[in-house]
């Protein structure tokens, strides 16, 4: 006979009813300003960085047209003297992008044969109004915003990358989540022949790379959907045309080059979790207090670094966002649940 | 007939060669082409670097085999003391641009992280060989010293490992270092070792 023992963070029966999406919902719409002092919020007053020395893009008319219409520094770090933007060059030369190879430099090296126009996502599951959108129907309908975010990689490195994006909040509402909705599911992109990464008899990955979250996680404010960063469209190595940015997760749940977004009742396996379920979990919030197996995850090094000086910072708990998402881990024992 | 200088010449030139990738990787973090983390950029090339210099020393004795060519024999001590060199230079390459100098952190990461246990076991393996790379180190040790040296393939399996345990996604590079690695070994079997001379004989003979 199964006995089964509810843990303090497991979900009950009566969870099934979209309480979550209710209490994100009223948490959206408190707007902004429901975010905590951890940020300083800015009006539509504010210009745009200046972003001349970045490398001009190659943006579709519509997508331009979003950029330039941009509610500029949205969100911004508190301290910007300690959270100084990470080099653009920096942010789009050396990232993890394992379709186009494992070495930080492949994916700038090898992303310039994605083909990203045209794109559409196929959003499906427990929806009313799913089915297969073009990347300017999805996000058209919402104002772009300049999310200035610390993005902390499991690998113990750290930058601050300005992100033009959508909440994904708002994508989802407009799917019509049924009462079943509990998690959403994301898949890259599967093209062996524009992703060298896919051909690779030795990957550990098995593609395509799927990430997930809970719905509230989801539907949470801060949760965002980037077509652009430092003011332009997403350099391919970036995971254009579309990426997840979850600032207080560890860098490999932004999912890059989202092809499909499904409303699921299930917890999905992320692809890190299936590679190696003791290293990396579900959750995979910033947390500085749980190691990496491998690794100290206490501190981090905040790129670009030089020589000697590593610029080794202390990690903060949900990587700083700890007064706006927090709560939504109460009763969650983030030891066991990593 | 090669003369004496010749072989200084060849020496001296496979000293250069092998100090080059020092100096480009050097080159490269001073003019900040060595991207956004010129600290970690140089630990992985060094690590590797030490990598090569391992299977290249372990190369030369089924190289002189096949070829009987003196060269060879001429670099093994030079190339095991840049294999040493290299695997140090990784080492205070992670003490000083990763761990910037931070001893209580290393004590900590010793402990809990056996990747770099097994890399500083290969590193003490390395410095010993280092040690006895000598002719009075030789005389002394007399039979035992060849025995000593034989440490080399437990240290490449050692280095092997280190390498492993730190791959997160693909394997592909390391499968190819392992199979350079599996051969190099291979020809150290005896039926294999027996018949390199011969090849060269039928190479000779055509």
């Amino acid at each position: 006979m199964l006995i089964k023992i509810a843990r303090p963070g497991d979900l009950h029966e009566s969870d099934v009813t979209p309480e979550s999406i209710y209490l994100s919902r009223r948490r959206f719409m408190g707007g902004m300003a429901g975010l905590g002092a951890g940020l300083a919020l800015a009006g539509q007053a504010h210009a745009s960085a200046d972003y001349s020395d970045v490398p001009a893009g190659d943006a579709p008319g519509w997508l331009q047209e979003k950029i330039d219409a941009t509610r500029w520094q949205a969100v911004t770090p508190s301290d910007p003297e300690k959270d100084k933007l990470a080099p653009f060059d920096d942010a789009s030369g050396y990232n993890n992008f394992y379709e186009f190879g494992s070495g930080k430099s492949d994916p700038a090296r090898h992303a310039g044969s994605l083909e990203t126009q045209p794109w559409s996502v196929v959003v499906d599951g427990e929806v009313n109004n799913g089915g297969r959108i073009g990347l300017e129907d999805l996000a058209r309908p919402s104002q772009f915003e300049e999310r200035i975010y610390r993005l902390r990689c499991v690998e113990a490195w750290s930058m601050v990358i300005p992100w033009l994006g959508i909440p994904l909040a708002e994508v989802i509402k407009r799917a019509e989540p049924t009462s079943k909705a509990r998690y959403v599911r994301f898949e890259t992109l599967v093209d062996p022949e524009q992703m060298p990464g896919q051909r690779s008899s030795f990957s550990l990955i098995d593609w395509p790379y799927v990430e997930g979250l809970r719905l509230d996680e989801a539907m949470h404010p801060l949760t965002l959907l980037a077509l652009g960063m430092y003011g332009r469209e997403l350099p391919n190595q970036n995971g254009a045309p579309l990426r997840l940015v979850v600032p207080w997760k560890y860098g490999f749940k932004s999912i890059k080059s989202i092809v499909r977004i499904s409303l699921v009742a299930e917890q999905p396996v992320n692809s890190w979790q299936q590679i190696a379920p003791d290293e990396y979990g579900f959750y995979a919030n910033v947390n500085p207090q749980v190691d990496h197996p491998r690794w100290s995850q206490a501190t981090e090094r905040r790129l670009p670094n030089s020589l000697f000086s590593p610029n080794t910072i202390d990690t903060q708990m949900f990587n700083g966002y700890a007064d706006d998402v927090a709560e939504l881990y109460a009763g969650l024992d983030l030891r066991v649940n990593y | 007939m090669a003369t004496r200088n010749t072989w200084r010449t060849w020496r001296a030139g496979v000293f250069l060669a092998a100090l080059t990738p020092l100096v480009v990787w050097g080159w490269q973090v001073a003019n900040n082409a060595a991207g956004p983390e010129p600290g970690r950029y140089l630990l992985l090339n060094i690590g590797t670097g030490a990598l090569w210099m391992l299977l290249l020393t372990l190369s030369l004795t089924p190289l002189t085999r096949l070829t009987r060519w003196k060269g060879f024999t001429l670099i093994r001590r030079q190339l095991g003391l840049w294999t040493l060199a290299y695997a140090t230079l990784h080492m205070l390459s992670y003490a000083l641009f990763i761990l910037g100098l931070d001893w209580a952190m290393l004590g900590s990461e010793l402990v809990k992280r056996p990747y770099i246990i097994v890399g500083m076991l290969a590193l003490i393996g390395l410095a010993a060989l280092g040690a006895t790379s000598n002719r009075w180190s030789m005389r002394r040790l007399g039979k035992r010293w060849k025995t000593l040296h034989r440490l080399a393939y437990p240290i490449l399996g050692l280095i092997l490992l280190h390498f492993l345990w730190v791959v997160r996604a693909d394997l592909g590079e390391w499968v190819m270092y392992a199979a350079i690695a599996a051969l190099v070994m291979a020809t150290r079997l005896p039926p294999v070792a027996r018949t390199l001379p011969r090849i060269r004989y039928r190479l000779a003979g055509t």
